[in-house]
C-alpha cells in the first residue's frame, strides 16, 4: 500500500506484524489508552541491593524472548548496555529484543550477539556505528524498529512496546532505588529518556557506580519504580558521556546558513516576549542560537523557554535572562549538567512530556521555533535523518519528527552539498519526518519555504532574503554534483520507521 | 606524453581529492580509487580521472586517488597538476 508520504509499504512485515500506514502528521491524535503495569511489591523486610548483574537477571526471571531496555544519557561513554548483554549471553539466553533509546559506536559488542542469535530484535530512536552497519547489511533476525523520542514514550505507555526488564544507568543511586544523574563520576544530568521505561517496565534495575545511603537527594527517578539496585565498578566513561563544551561553528558556510535562519525567525513574527526555542547541539544550529540571542538582546525580548537536549550555550541564554526556564530531557555538556543541578529554572522533563503525541499535551506543542538538520530533504520537504544515500542506517529521528510536528515554525538548516552529495533531492532515501511538518529550508545558496505556508511566504516578501523554490535549490545542487547513483537493495526489509503516532512512515531495505 | 616519476597533488580535506600518479611498466590506465561517495559517484569520478588522463594523450599511468567528496572541477585540476608534476 501507499502511505501519506507516497511510500510503498507492505501490509504485513515479517517480524513486525500488521502495518498501520502513516496517514498524516495530525490524523491520529485524539484518544489513547495507557497499558497496565504488573509489579512485585516490596515490604519492609525486602532488600533491593543485589550483588551482581547475573544474580539480578535471575531474580528478574530472565528468559528467551524477553525485551530489555536501556537509555542513552551516557551516550558514547555507556558501559551498562554492553555489561548487561554480556551477562545475558553468558547465561545462554537467546532471542532477546534490545530496546535502547539510542545506540552508539561503543555498543559494537552487540554485533556479535546479533550474529549469535542472542539479540534478534532492536527498538531504537537513533543508531550509529557498527551496530547500525550490521543491521543495514541484514544480520539482525527481525527488522529494527526506529522510533522518535516521543514515539518511544508513546509505544511504552500504550503497551505497543512491552519492556520486561529496564536497566537504568544511574550516576547516583541510594540503596532503596532512588536515582539522580547529577552526582557521581558519570554525572550526565537529566535522565528524561529513562522515565517511561522506569514507570512501565515489569522489572526495573538501577545499575550504579555511586551507591549512596538512603535517602538520595535530589531524586529524579524514585524508589516506587525500582525493583533492584546493582553496584558495579563503572557505569560509563565520562569523556564519552558529555563533551567539555559544545561550540558554535567557525565554518563561514555554516555561519551564513545560521544568519539566514535567524533572519527568518526575526521576520516570522514569533520573536517577541514569550518566545520559545529549541536547537540541537550541532555547530550550525548553535550559531543560529547565537544570532537569535543577539537579536533578542538588541530588541530587549524576553523568551519563555528553551527545550530539548540542553547545551552550555542555551544555559548562558537562561543565565542572561533571555529565557524564563529550560526543559531538559538530556544534558549535552558539563555546563548543562552543572546548571541542571544548581538552577531551579533549569528543569527536567521525561521523554513523554517532551514529545509523546498521545498524552495530554507535550512540550513540543508549545514550541515557537525549532531548528533541525537533514541528511536529505526532498522537493516535498520530507526529511531523512535515518539513512545515508548509500542506504546505510546512520542516525534516526530522535526528537526530529516530534519537534517538527509541534513547533509553529520548523526550520531545516543544512549545506546544499555535503561531501559531493546533494542534500536537496527528488525523493529522500528514507522518510523520517513528513514534509507537511517542515516550514522552511535554509541553505547557503538560498531559502525555500514550504508552499503550504503561504502566510510565511507573504510575510517574507519584501525582505532581502534569497527565497526560491525547493526545485530551484535541487537543480543548483545537482548541477554541481551530478546525479548520484541510487543505492541497490535486495528487497529484504531490515528496518521499520515508525512515525511518532506508531504508524509506519517508511521501511529500510537491506544494502547489497 | 609519458609519466616519468611519482608525483602527487591534493589534500585529505573534505571536498578535496588526493592524487598520486606514477609510471606503470606496461600500457594502460590503472586507477585505484577510494571515495566516501563510492556508491553514489564512484563511476563518475573514475570517468573524470580517465578523461583528464586521455586529454594528455598518456598511454601508461598508475593513479591512486583518495577522494573526500571532491566535485568534478576539483578532480580534473588535481589530476592535471599531478600529471604535470610527473612529466
Amino acid at each position: 500500500m501507499i502511505n501519506a508520504v507516497s511510500k510503498e509499504i507492505p501490509e504485513y512485515i515479517e517480524g513486525y506484524g500488521k502495518v498501520k500506514p502513516f496517514e498524516g502528521a495530525f490524523k491520529n491524535i485524539n484518544k489513547a489508552q495507557k497499558t497496565k503495569v504488573s509489579l512485585n511489591c516490596k515490604s519492609s523486610f525486602d532488600d533491593k541491593v543485589i550483588g551482581s548483574i547475573e544474580e539480578v537477571l535471575k531474580k528478574c526471571g530472565l528468559r528467551d524472548g524477553m525485551t530489555l531496555s536501556f537509555h542513552h544519557h551516557l551516550r558514547n561513554g555507556d558501559y551498562v548496555l554492553n555489561m548487561v548483554m554480556k551477562e545475558v549471553a553468558r547465561l545462554g539466553v537467546k532471542d532477546i529484543k534490545v530496546a535502547a533509546s539510542s545506540i552508539f559506536p561503543i555498543h559494537e559488542p552487540l554485533v556479535e550477539l546479533i550474529k549469535e542469535g542472542v539479540v534478534t530484535g532492536i527498538y531504537t530512536n537513533y543508531m550509529s556505528g557498527s551496530v547500525a552497519q550490521a543491521v543495514s547489511l541484514g544480520y539482525l533476525k527481525y527488522p529494527v524498529i526506529m522510533h522518535t523520542h516521543g514515539g518511544r514514550a508513546r509505544a511504552i505507555e500504550s503497551g505497543d512496546l512491552h519492556i520486561d526488564i529496564a536497566f537504568i544507568a544511574s550516576p547516583s543511586c541510594d540503596n532503596y532505588g532512588n536515582i539522580n544523574g547529577v552526582e557521581g563520576r558519570a554525572a550526565c544530568g537529566s535522565l528524561g529518556y529513562a522515565i517511561p521505561d522506569a514507570m512501565y517496565a515489569d522489572r526495573v534495575v538501577a545499575i550504579t557506580d555511586n551507591l549512596l545511603s538512603y535517602p538520595l537527594c535530589p531524586i529524579e527517578i524514585s524508589q516506587e519504580y525500582v525493583d533492584y539496585v546493582v553496584k558495579v565498578e563503572e557505569i560509563g566513561d565520562p569523556k564519552g558521556i558529555v563533551s567539555g563544551t559544545t561550540r558554535i561553528t567557525k565554518d563561514p558556510v555554516g555561519l551564513k546558513i545560521a544568519k539566514l535562519a535567524s533572519k527568518i525567525i526575526e521576520e516570522s513574527g514569533l520573536l517577541k516576549d514569550g518566545f520559545s526555542f529549541q536547537t540541537g547541539a550541532g555547530g550550525t544550529t548553535l550559531a543560529v542560537a547565537a544570532y537569535v540571542k543577539e537579536i533578542m538582546k538588541r530588541k530587549n525580548i524576553k523568551g519563555s523557554f528553551a527545550a530539548g537536549g540542553i547545551t552550555g550555550y542555551i544555559v548562558e541564554m537562561l543565565e542572561e535572562g533571555l529565557f524564563n526556564c529550560l526543559f531538559d530531557v538530556q544534558c549535552f555538556d558539563l555546563k548543562a549538567v552543572e546548571s541542571y543541578k544548581n538552577n531551579r529554572n533549569h528543569q527536567g522533563m521525561s521523554a513523554s512530556m517532551y514529545g509523546n503525541p498521545h498524552n495530554k499535551g507535550a512540550v513540543v506543542n508549545m514550541l515557537d521555533v525549532m531548528i533541525l538538520g537533514a541528511t536529505e530533504i526532498d522537493t516535498d520537504f520530507n526529511v531523512n535523518v535515518t539513512t545515508g544515500s548509500d542506504g546505510f542506517i546512520m542516525g534516526g529521528s530522535g526528537g526530529h519528527s516530534d519537534t517538527a510536528a509541534g513547533a509553529k515554525l520548523s526550520i531545516v538548516t543544512t549545506q546544499l552539498i555535503k561531501g559531493r552529495l546533494p542534500i536537496v533531492v527528488d525523493k529522500v532515501t528514507t522518510v523520517t519526518t513528513p514534509g507537511e511538518t517542515i516550514d522552511a529550508l535554509v541553505t547557503e545558496r538560498g531559502i525555500a519555504i514550504n508552499p503550504k505556508r503561504q502566510d510565511l511566504i507573504e510575510r517574507l516578501k519584501g525582505t532581502n532574503l534569497p527565497i526560491m523554490s525547493i526545485e530551484e535549490l535541487k537543480s543548483l545542487a545537482i548541477k554541481m554534483t551530478g546525479v548520484p547513483k541510487k543505492y541497490e537493495n535486495n528487497g529484504k526489509i531490515v528496518g521499520v520507521v515508525e512515525y511518532r503516532d506508531g504508524t509506519v512512515i517508511d521501511v529500510i531495505r537491506q544494502v547489497q | 606524453m609519458e609519466v616519468k616519476r611519482i608525483a602527487k597533488s591534493g589534500t585529505f580535506e573534505s571536498n578535496d581529492i588526493y592524487i598520486i600518479v606514477e609510471p606503470k611498466g606496461d600500457e594502460g590506465i590503472e586507477i585505484n580509487l577510494e571515495s566516501i561517495v563510492m556508491k553514489q559517484f564512484g563511476e563518475q569520478i573514475k570517468k573524470t580521472i580517465e578523461d583528464t588522463v586521455k586529454s594528455f594523450k598518456i598511454k601508461s599511468i598508475k593513479i591512486t586517488a583518495k577522494d573526500r567528496g571532491a566535485l568534478d572541477y576539483t578532480i580534473k585540476s588535481r589530476v592535471e597538476t599531478a600529471i604535470k608534476r610527473a612529466l
